[in-house]
């Protein structure tokens, strides 16, 4: 098997594996516990908290754990409203979050907040201009994510958190998708939520992390205990944040020469997709993108179509996101880039990862060329991609 | 260059990931009838212009699939049917069974052709492809039509 769908999910790494066992066979205690046995649990809990502050640059009383990026968002999201309700009504997002971003501003819209969604250009980046003028005296918050998980492209966080720190607005950046692949402390970022994911980056699924800059306004939306500092309500997964730590700790260690190493055979397999098959676009690659990134649109096929015909051949790709399988509309993401419906349906993504090598991408390279021809005599269209 | 298999069980998995293997199946599973009309389909292609009594092209607005269709009629009978689609897994192995059940038979016999006769024949579909195997039938009605449309006497009654 092949697997190039690493935007999706990524095998836990070993190491991080090693870090979880012993808090799922010895020391399973609950760290809130009052005898010693929980608070050696407590301390795992607390060890895991200090790895992650020092890989993304940050104090550990401004780490959070939650279940993972989607419980994050909503909590970045909910808890800034709540906490500032009094003071507007007005969240500025993106087109293209994240559904975890995207459906809880919707959700939050049939509450009575305003939401401005911001356009992209035709390479997926957010405008400055755009985000400056939607700002006004109502705007409590504005959530844009780091890197894109369909196209990898980059926004302009840094630019953005200085608009918003200038303006005295919170700013929410869903790093899920660039967390561990670039070299870069997130904290730094300057955003002052910053969300990621445990199983994006070789870590554990059910453990996610919400950065809070130290004086956010943020209230909790769960009830329950007082955990993390009381902002989420629960018994701490000591042995996934264990394992995140552990990855955590990991990804930023290796987040530069990976980050060479993948962008290398990232762009290496674009120009060998773009002379093996004609009428292909490269959605997104004249912005900066995470390096482990390609989306590609293939003209007059159906991207479902190329996903099965690599499939049968051991070869794992994904069209859009994982989330968005059920949703038989193209890609939001795409459509606010600009491509039409059909060149948006015809797009396939492929997220290389630690394990990708380039003997991989010749194979899938081969295989792409193959399902594509066979799609393209039996396609009822013919030049269909501009 | 690995040969096409349509078996997800067997798919020419190397060991090194042998681990982290993936569930058999796609993620929306299809048979191996529906993968064999997926990569083989049948009649993909277009007849040729004196060949043709019928053509059609539709479209399903909901998920920007597409469909020609073209038919040869010789004594009220379809000789020979050609189409090609743009679309999903379950579009392009639809469209391919259809034309397998419309070949040969009378106009009259091809009319009554439905979408659960499609569906049968390929051994089911996941109910979200459903859709799917309504395209191709509405095509063969329309083709039909064309035919009718262009002139050629309607079938006599029985």
């Amino acid at each position: 098997m092949i697997y190039l769908d690493h935007n999706a999910t990524t095998p836990l790494h070993p190491r991080a594996f090693e870090a979880m066992l012993p808090f799922l066979k010895e020391l399973w205690a609950n760290p809130s516990s009052p005898y010693r046995f929980g608070s050696q649990a407590k301390a795992a809990v607390e060890f895991g908290r200090g790895q992650i502050a020092n890989c993304i640059g940050c104090k550990p009383s401004e780490v959070v754990f939650c279940s993972g990026g989607t419980e994050s968002d909503n909590l970045a999201l909910r808890g800034v409203v709540r906490a500032l309700k009094s003071k507007g009504n007005h969240i500025v997002t993106t087109a293209i979050e994240h559904p975890a971003v995207l459906n809880t501003c919707k959700a939050l819209e049939n509450e009575g907040y305003r939401v401005t969604y911001l356009p992209v250009t035709e390479e997926g980046v957010v405008e400055m201009a755009a985000l400056r003028a939607s700002l006004c005296d109502g705007t409590i918050l504005v959530t844009v994510m780091h890197a894109n998980n369909e196209t990898g492209v980059i926004q302009p966080v840094e630019e953005i958190a200085t608009t918003t720190r200038a303006r005295g607005v919170v700013f929410h950046t869903d790093a899920v998708q660039s967390a561990g692949k670039l070299d870069r402390k997130l904290a730094e970022l300057g955003a002052d939520l910053v969300t990621f994911s445990g199983h994006k980056l070789y870590g554990p699924r059910g453990v996610g992390v919400l950065y809070v800059r130290e004086g956010t306004p943020l209230a909790p939306w769960m009830t329950g205990g007082t955990h993390e500092h009381g902002l989420r309500a629960g018994t701490e997964n000591v042995a996934a944040i264990a394992g995140c730590a552990e990855a955590v700790t990991l990804a930023f260690e290796e987040a530069e020469t990976e980050g060479h190493r993948l962008r290398s055979l990232r762009d290496r397999f674009e120009l060998q997709v773009g002379a093996a098959i004609q009428a292909v676009r490269f959605n997104g690659s004249e912005a900066q993108r995470v390096p482990n990134t390609s989306n590609i649109s293939f003209q007059d096929v159906d991207g479902e179509s190329v996903v099965l015909g690599l499939d049968v051949r051991g070869i794992c790709v994904s069209t859009g996101s994982a989330c968005s399988t059920d949703d038989p509309e193209p890609s939001h993401v795409l459509r606010a880039m600009g491509l039409s419906p059909r060149a948006a349906q015809g797009s396939v993504r492929f997220s290389l990862g630690r394990d990708t090598c380039a003997a991989d991408l010749d194979a899938t390279v081969s295989a792409l060329k193959d399902t594509v021809a066979h799609l393209r005599r039996v396609s009822s269209i013919r030049g269909d991609l501009e | 260059m690995q040969k096409m298999n349509p078996s997800p069980d067997d798919s020419g998995a190397n060991d090194r990931n042998r681990g982290l293997e993936a569930p058999a199946a796609p993620v929306i599973s299809y048979n191996e009838v529906v993968l064999d009309h997926f990569l083989h389909p049948h009649n993909v292609g277009e007849l040729a212009k004196a060949d043709t009594d019928g053509f059609v092209v539709v479209g399903d607005s909901s998920c920007g699939d597409q469909m020609k269709l073209w038919i040869s009629v010789r004594n009220q009978r379809i000789a020979k049917i050609a189409f090609q689609s743009f679309g999903c897994p379950g579009a392009i192995a639809t469209s391919s069974m259809l034309t397998v059940l419309a070949e040969g038979r009378t106009i009259e016999e091809a009319r009554l052709i439905t979408d659960d006769d499609v569906v049968e024949a390929l051994g089911g579909i996941p109910a979200k492809k459903r859709h799917c195997s309504l395209l191709g039938v509405q095509a063969l009605q329309a083709v039909i039509d064309d035919w009718e449309k262009r002139g050629r006497a309607p079938p006599e009654q029985p």
